[in-house]
């Protein structure tokens, strides 16, 4: 009988993890459609930022109530996590509390766990009040209806059992303790110390041992095989955030916010014009064959660079950024957070026409106006407020403006006042039709 | 101040066969805009005040290209950086100071890579680093216990994390700094970043300059003082649509300095 669990157990510990090995490649297989863009400079630098942003929670805490509760959630997480190690090792072995030897440190360590688990317990019902029944404003855009609500309550919902299946089985296995059952008990007294599970005792009050432990091997199941199913829902969920976290903060921007990249194919083709020794009749280079010109810009997914598609997988859908757009408070399309929501929407589809036919046919679909509007991209004041906002270090902005360069360049299909002004930069240096000659007249007026 | 101001060129300078220390990036708004070349001309006065050796480009100077490159125009942004950076290279420049938040950002962050390589400062910076050095005298004045509240840019805020400069001047004007409820680096935008200046907002239920424009009337200020033309433009036109035109005034932190002074 003993044994049959152990298989059962240790085949279901190879099923979900090979299933999310088969996930976390297709995820990185999705990644790499986009370009390549090197990130790989200053790795001081960079893994000092994910240690203060990602493993220090430093922006989460910038809004004081959800920033504390998530940081119990996440230290409650982690910390709860190293339970799953003992876990995985009775389960093998058919042992109990196989740690317990650590004696005292493991009372701490239980200990500890269970009162995690209460406050991690107590955080997620917050945050279930907070998106539920309080209207708070980002909560409540029009790209949260419908899966994306769904998917955070979903969590919520998971975090709550896990959380009560965890202390139902400390508190089953005490009693089991208590009453000297076989395979719990141990002489050298009570292995684990319970504070807050210990509350939970008068329910289980007067049930045989057989119950007992029916209910202890149910919570003991259903607890792993959860954390099981849990670490495979990630990858259709927004919560992927809790591993990718870490390399979208590493692989984030470290120059000044205000800084926006300088495309060298154009800065090839204006050398060239600028270049008083170019041959205006030579021959173009030869093109590989097959080869298309490059495109400027993006207008889908395979244009944005692959720290661009990472942001969309790490993008949790928390809505600060959204919070914080000056387009978005004021009524405008333009939704930060909907701009990375897209994109991971895209390159999903993107993904599943790969998984089915082995590479990529077109759909007829792309990023832009399938997703994307160009009403929500030019409402865009590119002032960072949403690249500030995150907690996480996703560049929204950057999105934006690279499908800006593709409407503009290759499109030609700038908002009319803006294709003026820039017809004005052309030809007289300045936004507005005033001739350049008369820069300095400001100096001779009073 | 009946008399024109005096604005050396760096073609004059050259003729002389002198370098000037730094050079005044005038930037178009400074140039063309009637408002902002107030502000313009408020920087020069502080800039004789501070016997400080400049030269602007004049008719030689053109756009950065910042409105092009936001709004997608890499091209026209690339070709305006590269004449620019001709001029620049061609006068040894290597100090730039700019009154314009956007030509801050550009020269500084984004001529780099394309070959122009300078020392970069906003106003705000330099004139503190004036009054540090003892050449400017900066306290009190007309604006003394006045209620101020300064409105970031973003372009000098949160793109270029420099906060402090224009409120260390504006502290030794010994005005009553009042902070509003988003300040630094949560400030909101006045809305014409990202080429917004030179279009009509998307449909919406407010222009994000009235929003801003009440989040500033919160701290019921005297002054709104701003660090950016553009700003400038947008949050009085927003005092204008509240009827507050009478009571308060949007003012560049340099011409500040230069009324409190009488300049």
């Amino acid at each position: 009988m003993q044994i049959i669990a152990q298989v059962l157990f240790l085949v279901a510990l190879v099923a979900g993890i090979g299933f999310f090995i088969r996930n976390i490649r297709r995820l990185v297989r999705n990644i790499k459609l986009g370009r390549e863009v090197d990130r790989t400079d200053n790795n001081g630098e960079r893994f000092a930022k994910m240690a203060r942003i990602a493993f220090g929670q430093s922006k989460m805490v910038k809004k004081p109530v959800s920033g504390f509760l998530h940081v119990i959630v996440y230290v409650g997480f982690v910390i709860i996590n190293i339970e799953v190690l003992e876990i995985i090792i009775d389960g093998l072995f058919g042992t109990h509390r196989i740690l317990s030897f650590m004696g005292g440190f493991y009372d701490v360590l239980i200990a500890s766990f269970e009162v995690l688990a209460l406050l991690v317990l107590i955080g997620v019902i917050v945050f279930w009040i907070r998106r539920n029944v309080l209207n708070i404003y980002r909560f409540l855009s029009r790209e949260l209806k419908g899966w994306p609500k769904n998917d955070a309550n979903y969590i919520l919902y998971f975090e709550m059992v896990l959380m009560i299946l965890f202390l139902v089985m400390n508190a089953t296995d005490y009693q089991l303790q208590l009453n000297g059952a076989p395979h719990y008990a141990s002489e050298a007294g009570i292995t684990g110390a319970f504070p807050i599970s210990q509350f939970l005792l008068p329910i289980f009050d007067g049930m045989s041992n057989a119950t007992l432990i029916i209910i202890e091997r149910a919570a003991w199941w259903l607890h792993i095989l959860g954390i099981l199913f849990f670490l495979n829902y990630l990858y259709y969920s927004k919560h992927l955030h809790i591993l990718l976290a870490f390399p979208n903060v590493y692989f984030s921007k470290l120059r000044p916010q205000g800084e926006m990249n300088n495309l060298q194919s154009v800065t090839d083709e204006v050398k060239l014009m600028m270049d008083p020794d170019a041959d205006p009749f030579a021959a173009p280079p030869e093109e590989e064959e097959g080869a298309e010109p490059e495109k400027f810009g993006a207008s889908d997914v395979f244009d944005l660079n692959q720290v661009q598609l990472l942001n969309s997988y790490t993008c949790t859908e928390c809505g600060r950024c959204t919070a914080e757009c000056p387009a978005n408070q004021t009524g405008k399309k333009l939704s930060p957070r909907k701009i990375m929501m897209d994109t991971r929407d895209r390159v999903e589809e993107v993904g599943e026409i790969i998984n089915k036919k082995g590479k990529y046919e077109d759909n007829g679909k792309q990023l832009l106006d399938d997703f994307i509007l160009r009403e929500e991209l030019w409402a865009c004041t590119t002032c960072n407020a949403c690249v500030e906002a995150c907690p996480v270090g996703i560049d929204p902005l950057s999105i934006i403006l690279d499908m800006r360069r593709y409407l503009v360049m290759e499109e030609s299909a700038a908002p009319n006042e803006l294709a003026i002004a820039m017809t004005n930069i052309e030809n007289n240096g300045a936004p507005w039709p005033y001739n350049q000659q008369d820069r300095l007249n400001w100096a001779k007026e009073n | 101040m009946a008399e024109a101001l005096k604005v050396p060129t760096m073609a004059e300078y050259m003729a002389e066969g002198k370098k000037p220390e730094v050079l005044f990036w005038v930037g178009c708004a400074g140039s063309f805009d009637d408002r902002a070349k107030k502000i313009t001309k408020a920087f020069v006065k502080l800039l004789h005040e501070a016997g400080v050796d400049f030269a602007v480009l004049g008719t030689e100077e053109s756009c950065t290209g910042d409105p092009a490159k936001r709004s997608g125009n890499e091209f026209l942004f690339q070709m305006q950086a590269a004449t620019n950076i001709e001029v620049l290279n061609g006068y040894e420049i290597e100090k730039v100071v700019t009154a314009c938040p956007h030509c801050f950002n550009t020269i500084k962050n984004e001529y780099p890579a394309l070959g122009g390589n300078y020392e970069v400062m906003h106003h705000t910076q330099f004139l503190k680093s004036l009054l540090n050095e003892g050449k400017l005298k900066v306290e009190g004045g007309k604006f003394k216990g006045k209620r101020i509240t300064f409105h970031d840019p973003c372009y000098l805020g949160r793109a270029n994390g420099e906060y402090e400069a224009p409120r260390d001047l504006l502290r030794k004007l010994e005005v009553e700094l009042v902070e509003m409820r988003k300040c630094k680096s949560n400030g909101l935008c006045c809305g014409a970043g990202g080429g917004q200046m030179f279009k009509e907002p998307e449909p919406g239920n407010k222009d994000v300059n009235i929003e801003r424009t009440e989040q500033a009337m919160e701290v019921k200020p005297e002054v709104i003082a701003a660090g950016c033309p553009f700003c400038n433009t947008m949050m009085t036109d927003g005092v204008k649509d509240k009827n507050k035109e009478d009571s308060v005034e949007v003012m560049d932190v340099a011409e500040l300095i230069a009324n409190a002074h009488d300049l």
